[in-house]
C-alpha cells in the first residue's frame, strides 16, 4: 500500500553483507517537508539505510520508494528531484569550486546554472574561494562546498549524512541554520544521519533510533525524551547504546 | 535483470549531461600541464626508440627494406589500441581517486551516458598523444600514417572498439573490487600484445596458439596493416571480421559492466569506495 503524501517509504528492509545483518527488518514513512533524525551509534546501519534510500545500495530484501517511485528501478524518475551530501564522497579536488558546481548543475539539468551558482555562492558565503581549487579548502569550507552541491538543483528530498561531523561549533551552528532556512523556504524533506544530539534536537520533528540494524524507537525529541524520562536526546543515546533501556510506558 | 543500471540504459541519452562529465574532465585536463605533457610524451619516447629501430633494421635487411614502415605502423596502431583503452580507464578512475563515484551514481547519469563520455575521452586523451606521434613519424621518419587512407580509418574504429570493451570490463571490475583492481587499468591490455601478432604474422605462433589469435580483432587489424605495406593490399574482409567480433566483445563487456554494477551496488561498493 503506497502512502501519495510520503516523501520516502521504507517497507521491511532489509541488508545483509555476508552473513552479518547491517540492516534488519526496517520500516517507516516520513512525510513530506519534515525534517527526521537516523540516529545510532557506529554500525547502527544509518547510512546503509540511507544508501538503500539512495538507491546505492541494493537492499537484500524489502522495498524502498521514494517521492512515489520505486528505488532502485524507477530512480531516473526521481535522482534529479533529490540530492545528498555525505562524508563518504567527495568532489573533484583539482576542479574549483565554481567548476564543480557547474559541472553537477549540468548534470541535475540546472537552468541558467550561472545564475545557480551565484547565488548558492551569496546564500553559503562561498565567494571568496569560489575559484580556488576544492582540495585546497578547509574541513568547514568544503562541508560547505558539498552542501552547495547537494542543493544546485533545488531538492524536494535531501539527504544528508553526518552533515556537520568534523566541523567546529561556529561552523556546524551555521550550517544548521542554512538548513533550516533552505526547508522552510523550499518546502523540502530532509533525512539526516547523525551521531549529533545538538543538531538533531534543533533541526528534527522525528526521531528513528537505530541500534543493530533494528528500529529501537521512533518518535519526536521530545516524544522520546519523556519516555526515557531523560533531559536530553545524548541521554536517550547513551541509554540505548548501553543497554540502558528503561522506557516509561 | 530489472536494475537502476538497465533502466538507464533503456532511457534516452541527455546530452547534456554527456556534455557535463565532457566539460568535467576537461577541466581536469586543462588544470595541470604536466598530465598534458606525459600524454604527449610516452607515446613520443616510444616512436623515437622503434623508429631508430626500424632504420636500423631496414638498412641492413632485405626484407624490412621493403616493409618500409611496418615496425612504425605497428607501434602507432599499438598505441592506438594502449592508449584508448588507457584513456578510458584513467577517465574512469579519476572519479575513484577523488571519491565522486558516488556523487555521480547517485546524479541522474546514466550508467551508459557516463561510459559514452568515457569513450568520448579516450578519444580526446589519445588525440592528445597519437597526433604529436604521427607528426614525428612524418618529420623524422618520413611515415604518414595518413597516407593509409581509409584503411586508417578502418583499423582506428576497430582498435578504438576494442579499445573501449577492455577498458568497460576494468572499470566494472574496479567498481566492484576497488582500487586493489587499479593495475588491470595499465596491465590487462598487454595481454593482447603477443596474442594479437602487433609486431609479426599470426603464422609466426605455435598452430594451436593461432585460433585464439584469430578471436582477437586487433589481430585483423595488425594482420591487415602488414597486408597494406607489405602487399599493397588493402584487407577489407579482415577490417569487417574485426568488426563483427568487436561487436560482439563491445556487447558482452557492457552486459559484463552491468553486472558488476549491479554486484557492487549489492555489496554497497558504491557508497564507500576504496581498497
Amino acid at each position: 500500500m503506497h502512502n501519495a503524501s510520503a516523501a520516502i517509504e521504507v517497507d521491511r528492509l532489509v541488508k545483509i553483507y555476508k552473513a552479518t545483518p547491517a540492516v534488519n527488518d526496517v520500516s517507516f514513512s516520513i512525510s513530506r517537508q519534515s525534517v527526521t533524525a537516523l540516529l545510532g551509534g557506529n554500525g547502527a546501519g544509518k547510512t546503509t539505510t540511507i544508501g538503500m534510500i539512495m538507491g546505492l545500495i541494493r537492499p537484500t530484501s524489502g522495498a524502498v520508494r521514494v517521492l512515489g517511485h520505486s528505488m532502485p528501478d524507477e530512480s531516473a524518475h526521481v535522482l534529479g528531484r533529490m540530492n545528498f551530501e555525505s562524508p563518504y564522497v567527495d568532489m573533484p579536488m583539482r576542479l574549483t569550486v565554481r567548476q564543480n558546481l557547474t559541472v553537477f548543475g549540468r548534470l541535475y539539468a540546472v537552468q541558467d546554472v550561472r545564475s545557480r551558482i551565484d547565488q548558492l555562492a551569496t546564500e553559503l558565503e562561498l565567494k571568496e574561494f569560489l575559484d580556488r581549487p576544492s582540495g585546497n579548502l578547509s574541513a568547514g569550507q568544503k562541508t560547505r562546498v558539498s552542501l552547495a552541491k547537494a542543493l544546485v538543483n533545488q531538492p524536494e528530498l535531501l539527504l544528508l549524512d553526518e552533515p556537520t561531523a568534523s566541523l567546529d561549533p561556529d561552523a556546524a551552528d551555521w550550517i544548521r541554520r542554512h538548513l533550516e532556512d533552505y526547508r522552510k523556504k523550499r518546502g523540502a524533506t530532509i533525512l539526516l544521519a547523525s551521531h549529533n544530539m545538538l543538531e538533531v534536537e534543533r533541526l528534527c520533528d522525528r526521531v528513528i533510533i537505530l541500534k543493530r540494524g533494528r528500529i529501537e524507537d521512533d518518535d519526536t525529541p521530545s516524544g522520546i525524551r519523556a519516555r526515557y524520562n531523560r533531559t536530553t536526546l545524548e541521554e536517550v543515546f547513551l541509554d540505548v547504546a548501553r543497554g540502558r533501556v528503561e522506557k516509561a510506558s | 535483470m530489472s536494475t537502476a543500471a538497465t533502466h538507464g540504459f533503456r532511457r534516452g541519452i541527455g546530452w547534456h549531461r554527456v556534455g557535463a562529465m565532457l566539460l568535467r574532465h576537461w577541466y581536469l585536463l586543462t588544470s595541470s600541464w604536466p598530465r598534458l605533457l606525459e600524454m604527449v610524451y610516452w607515446p613520443a619516447l616510444t616512436l623515437i626508440s622503434w623508429g631508430f629501430l626500424q632504420n636500423y633494421i631496414s638498412s641492413n635487411a632485405g626484407f624490412f627494406a621493403k616493409a618500409g614502415g611496418t615496425l612504425i605502423g605497428a607501434v602507432i596502431l599499438w598505441d592506438i589500441l594502449f592508449r584508448g583503452q588507457l584513456g578510458f580507464s584513467i577517465s574512469f578512475l579519476e572519479e575513484m581517486w577523488s571519491r565522486n563515484l558516488g556523487n555521480l551514481m547517485m546524479s541522474p547519469l546514466t550508467p551508459f551516458e557516463f561510459l559514452l563520455s568515457l569513450m568520448i575521452m579516450s578519444v580526446i586523451r589519445l588525440a592528445i598523444g597519437i597526433v604529436p606521434m604521427m607528426v614525428m613519424a612524418a618529420v623524422f621518419f618520413d611515415f604518414n600514417m595518413l597516407g593509409l587512407g581509409f584503411a586508417l580509418v578502418a583499423f582506428f574504429c576497430n582498435l578504438i572498439l576494442t579499445s573501449w570493451a577492455v577498458g568497460i570490463v576494468v572499470s566494472g571490475l574496479v567498481v566492484r573490487n576497488g582500487m586493489g583492481a587499479e593495475s588491470l587499468a595499465w596491465t590487462l591490455v598487454f595481454i593482447l600484445l603477443p596474442l594479437a601478432c602487433v609486431y609479426y604474422p599470426v603464422s609466426v605462433l605455435p598452430a594451436w596458439l593461432q585460433p585464439v589469435a584469430w578471436l582477437l580483432p586487433p589481430t585483423y587489424v595488425f594482420e591487415g596493416m602488414r597486408a597494406l605495406m607489405i602487399d599493397k593490399v588493402f584487407r577489407a574482409d579482415l577490417m569487417v571480421e574485426a568488426l563483427a567480433i568487436n561487436a560482439v566483445l563491445f556487447v558482452v563487456a557492457i552486459f559484463a559492466f552491468i553486472a558488476l554494477l549491479n554486484s557492487a551496488r549489492g555489496a554497497g561498493k558504491l557508497i564507500q569506495s576504496g581498497e
